[in-house]
């Protein structure tokens, strides 16, 4: 009997030499292997350029050179001071209707199925009216926050 | 049986030549289209007709100074690039730009990879590309950078939420986050009538993502993080040399993606006239089509002004957003009522 560390050596060499057939079945893990490749050649590309620019150009540094750029006089105060609360409460909001659409998506993407299928046709209102109230629910949160005045910026 | 993983190196190698070289061709366009709206010549001393201007812009920006401001965060100042420049070149491998065709005997399908996510996949990879610009404004240690930075953010995730629930309706039609799959489902008689964009109430979303996109991608009206007559040059004020080429090709990088996305969902792909018989035509048809949003996008640019920081929010949140919510709810309804 093989060890379990032979199978997955095969395994990977089945990998190598895959038939073209199964790839046309989009959902198997195999396709995500040029993720990878392309993953290692854009850090690859971001790291020669990244390097060239280091050593291809002289680097002659001077104090005023490398000061924070501040239309040519010296800087006044630090940068990192406290900033307009609006970008939190954008970001907040932000949180509240990305989780909206992920919920929105897998229920898009099976509509089509379930209008289609002989088992659920009948139930095609019921799919459809209870991510309408989703939404109305949505909407009127929406509103909420409109009204309360957070996505006023000149308040 | 053929060794699939010798195909996709070739075809990731292939893919990253062609988006370089576009990224480079792009920037020469915009200058030239920048140029004519002007009543001016634009680029025309390097090669004929300027066309090796991108080969000398390259040269130039290899040579300058690379500069690290002495108060900066080293590290992240130098990861800033790498990070927004890596997922800009990632997203493109799901994107089909043809069906098959067939090579020295072989058939080889007209995209990298496919997967039943694909357009999460995307989107996964345009949020990343925030961080390299946050991190770019705030680890520089400049007042512009850092205000760029995150007036940037605070407008990206603003414009993702009518981004990504405009793509719900599309999704409602194709019924698959497949990209392959969505454009399979595009293709009518003589291959142009079944675009998304002829549908309905698909019509309206192609041009609330159009302008959500534009804004994801920090293109005119919607510029605010490089605003240059108030914040100098944005998140990217300190950098220089190669760092600052980077951050270039990644804004031109997301430009593609972005119409290529609106191609492959909205103007049908490569489906267009007589594809089924010559499919080398697939790419032509999808490049001319991406081309024209890509000419678009700049034609937009030299043509509308900038927005104001709070016009630009509340347009992002009361208007667009509602809008895509009501879309959603128009098509879902479209959908039940005429299966």
């Amino acid at each position: 009997m093989p060890s379990l560390e032979s199978i997955e050596i095969s395994r990977l060499w089945t990998l190598a030499s895959i038939d073209r057939a199964n790839l046309r079945t989009s959902w198997i893990m195999v396709n995500y292997v040029p993720v990878l490749l392309i993953l290692i050649l854009a850090i690859g590309m971001a790291t020669v350029i990244l390097v060239l620019s280091r050593f291809a150009a002289r680097n002659r540094p001077t104090r005023e050179k490398l000061l924070p750029y501040e239309c040519g006089v010296e800087p006044v105060g630090t940068s990192r001071e406290r900033q307009s609360v609006r970008f939190y409460l954008v970001a907040m909001a932000f949180l509240l209707f990305d989780i909206e659409a992920v919920f929105l998506i897998p229920w898009a993407v099976v509509f089509r199925g379930v209008l289609e299928s002989e088992t659920y046709r009948n139930l095609k209102w019921v799919f459809y009216g209870e991510m309408m109230v989703f939404m109305v629910v949505l909407f009127v949160g929406l509103v909420y926050v409109w009204r309360k005045g957070i996505l006023e910026w000149n308040r | 049986m053929t060794n699939i993983l010798v195909e996709w190196v070739i075809k990731t190698v292939v893919i990253l030549l062609i988006l370089v070289t576009a990224v480079a061709y792009l920037t020469f366009l915009e200058r030239k289209v920048m140029g004519w709206i002007q009543l001016r010549v634009g680029p025309n001393r390097v090669g004929p007709w300027g066309l090796l201007q991108p080969l000398a812009d390259g040269l130039k920006m290899i040579f300058k100074e690379d500069i690290i401001p002495s108060q900066s965060n080293q590290w992240l100042y130098i990861l800033a690039p790498a990070l927004s420049l890596v997922p800009a070149l990632m997203t493109f491998i799901v994107i089909p730009y043809g069906s098959e065709i067939t090579l020295f005997g072989r058939t080889i399908e007209l995209h990298v990879t496919r997967m039943n996510v694909g357009l999460l996949y995307i989107f996964a990879l345009t949020s990343v590309g925030v961080y390299g610009i946050v991190l770019a404004g705030w680890s520089s240690n400049n007042k512009y950078s850092l205000m760029g930075g995150l007036r940037s953010s605070a407008q990206m995730i603003s414009y993702e939420l009518a981004l990504g629930l405009s793509i719900v309706s599309v999704l409602l039609y194709s019924g698959s986050l497949d990209l392959v799959e969505i454009v399979n489902k595009q293709s009518g008689w003589l291959g142009h009538t079944g675009w998304n964009v002829f549908r309905f109430p698909l019509m309206f979303v192609f041009i609330i993502f159009y302008i959500a996109s534009l804004a994801e991608t920090n293109r005119t009206p919607f510029d605010l993080p490089e605003a240059d007559s108030e914040l100098v040059a944005g998140y990217h004020t300190e950098y220089s040399s190669m760092k600052f080429v980077m951050f270039q090709m990644a804004e031109y990088l997301n430009l593609i993606t972005s119409s290529s996305i609106a191609t492959a969902l909205f103007l049908g792909g490569w489906n267009g006239p007589f594809v089924g018989r010559l499919p080398i035509l697939g790419p032509v048809y999808f490049a001319t089509k991406a081309l024209v949003l890509i000419f678009t996008a700049m034609w937009i640019r030299y043509t509308v002004p900038r927005f104001r920081y709070d016009q630009l929010m509340r347009f992002g949140w009361t208007t667009m957003l509602p809008v895509a919510i009501i879309n959603i709810i128009i098509t879902a309804t479209v959908i039940v009522l005429f299966p």
